[in-house]
């Protein structure tokens, strides 16, 4: 726990008060559940969605937001917009108080559910762009310019005319991505926006994000379940579980914390008995190829020279860890300790 | 002006939606007739045998068979209005996303109905009626101004309407399944609206309360003025009689749906 406490500290903004965009203090929330137990009869328990979160977002960052199912990342992206109530602790976007004043924040910032739409499922998909247009009173010349962008950069252009409920889901998490955006949002967070999306659709919906973070300078806070995301985009990442937040800095330093570990695979000229060798230990062997497996944090060079005086080597390559492996081991030790 | 204009573009839109559903139109308005027909030859037998029942006189009964059955769409008795949509967004929690809008709830899906039940009163309203009109010797009309006076107690009729479905529908925040209660609102506003029977052939106690009661300004209110039966003094009491209920209930709806926000907001849902 200590370790993750010095992360934060020396990872995120939190020590920089001026600039922060978003900024939560101890914030919780604790949902009343009620069950059924009998006739007439029902138990009520607590549930600590989150449970004491403190971070801060600077304005023009992009950070991941992750955690396994109903970790409480939903949770805090629906107090974030407003839509709920936290029961403790501080909360501000851009300096609003979002349960307060919802619909003034509302005009600053975007919100993409990726399993919700909030286009008009029956009516072509610029029936619902006009009317956010009236809704966020969007200047014409100004919607029409960012129309225009987000339909080249989207590729919308032949999807306009068509009714949402005829779109892929590629196709109409781009739109609803557009959707969000034509008011010029200052900050957006955006909810799994590409679960469910092929490779090719997940790539543009990527290329998107990363040309918005870096052209507008617009604030992404990012939930997924999809480390390809993060690792693309997010230079910071938050990890949530049970309401917590467990680590929050930038991607590599996820492996320190997880106890990674990165594999070399050998060639070796003929198949040989196991490697036998320090600090480094064979997790398989197929034929003349072994996998040996060796703490994240130190160097390859010398494991390989090492191999090299011993074994008759012929190629080998480096392999580093799986992300979503070091954030499974980092749960499990969780839910052990 | 800027709020005029989101709600506005809301209710065109909801018009243009409906108006996509063609099928759905061109069945609706041969149900609508299909049923005319049947409940015309049986307000005739009843008239027969009843003269000036309920102080309306044959061809009186027979027009207002072919306006129940034009108003029915536009008034949502038995439902298809906007309620079902809200029902499944509150059950999904994509309400989550109409709460973060910068826009009211109750005026958002107003509009919405406003917009569905003006392309029903065109898309599943007239052609029941030219038909009765072909068919049946109908007591319409003749000068503008009645014309008039009827879409106004329409207009207020559709009021009270999406007022009474609005608060059926919030019931959903509570009751995570609004099957039930919707099913009641349905029965109750096929009777009390007079879309059985009219109201005014009910006798006693019954009679007063169906007449005292919201439902009775969807349809009853608007077809007495059409039918000449109101006029004057009279006139404004039934505009005033809807109107209070349209202020009443959406007032109430106004409630609710500030505890049910709350309640979501507060409670996650």
């Amino acid at each position: 726990m200590d370790t993750q406490t010095d992360t934060q500290k020396d990872f995120g903004p939190a020590d920089d008060h001026g600039d922060d965009f978003i900024r939560l203090d101890g914030v919780e929330k604790v949902f009343d559940v009620r069950k059924k137990t009998g006739f007439m009869r029902s138990e009520r328990r607590q549930v600590r969605a989150v449970d004491s979160i403190s971070f801060a977002v600077a304005r023009g960052e992009m950070v991941g937001y992750i955690g396994p199912n109903g970790a409480g990342k939903s949770t805090t992206i629906k107090m974030l917009t407003g839509i709920l109530t936290p029961s403790g602790g501080r909360l501000r976007v851009a300096g609003i108080d979002p349960s307060r004043e919802r619909t003034r924040l509302a005009h600053r910032i975007g919100v993409v559910f990726g399993q919700r739409t909030t286009l008009w499922w029956d009516l072509p998909l610029i029936d619902s762009y006009r009317l956010m247009h009236r809704m966020y009173r969007i200047p014409d010349a100004r919607y029409a310019e960012n129309l225009d962008r987000c339909v080249e950069l989207l590729e919308l252009a032949e999807l306009l005319d068509v009714p949402v409920r005829q779109l892929s889901l590629g196709q109409r998490m781009r739109g609803d991505i557009a959707a969000a955006l034509l008011h010029d949002p200052e900050v957006l967070y955006l909810d799994e926006p590409t679960i469910g999306l092929d490779v090719i659709s997940k790539a543009k919906v990527r290329e998107f994000l990363r040309h918005l973070n870096a052209e507008q300078g617009t604030t992404v806070l990012l939930t997924t379940h999809d480390l390809t995301d993060i690792e693309q985009l997010c230079r910071r990442v938050m990890v949530i579980d049970h309401g917590r937040l467990m680590y929050d800095g930038p991607l590599t330093g996820l492996h320190e914390i997880g106890e990674s570990e990165r594999t070399l695979v050998v060639d070796l000229e003929r198949e040989l008995p196991p490697i036998e060798v320090e600090s480094a230990r064979v997790v398989k062997v197929e034929g003349p190829r072994q996998w040996l497996a060796f703490p994240a944090a130190q160097s390859a060079a010398p494991l390989v020279a090492r191999i090299a005086a011993a074994y008759p080597l012929v190629d080998l390559s480096v392999r580093e860890p799986d992300i979503e492996a070091v954030i499974s081991r980092m749960y499990a030790e969780k839910a052990t300790s | 002006m800027g709020t005029w204009r989101l709600y506005t573009a809301v209710a065109a839109g909801a018009f243009r939606r409906y108006a996509t559903y063609r099928v759905a139109t061109a069945a609706g308005v041969f149900t609508n007739t299909v049923f005319g027909l049947i409940l015309a030859y049986t307000y005739i037998a009843l008239w027969d045998e009843r003269p000036g029942l309920g102080g309306y006189d044959q061809s009186q009964a027979v027009t207002y068979v072919w306006l129940g059955q034009g108003l029915l769409a536009a008034v949502a008795v038995m439902g298809g209005g906007f309620e079902d949509e809200l029902i499944e967004r509150i059950r999904t929690g994509d309400i989550a996303i109409d709460l973060y809008r910068p826009a009211d709830l109750q005026m958002w899906w107003l509009a919405a109905d406003v917009g569905r039940s003006a392309f029903q009163l065109l898309g599943r309203g007239v052609v029941p009626m030219a038909f009765g009109g072909l068919v049946f010797h109908l007591a319409l009309p003749a000068d503008a101004g009645t014309w008039l006076a009827f879409l106004v107690a329409v207009v207020l009729g559709l009021l009270v309407s999406f007022a009474i479905r609005y608060l059926v529908a919030l019931l959903a925040f509570w009751f995570m399944d609004g099957a039930g209660v919707q099913q009641l609102a349905v029965l109750a506003g096929l009777f009390f609206s007079g879309m059985t029977l009219p109201l005014n052939v009910f006798p006693g106690a019954l009679g007063e309360l169906a007449r005292a009661l919201p439902w009775s300004a969807l349809l009853q209110a608007p077809a007495d003025v059409l039918l000449g039966e109101r006029t004057g003094f009279a006139l404004w009491r039934t505009y005033a009689f809807q109107a209070a209920w349209a202020v009443g209930l959406l007032a109430v709806g106004r409630m609710v749906q500030s505890a049910a926000t709350r309640r979501v907001v507060v409670q996650g849902g």
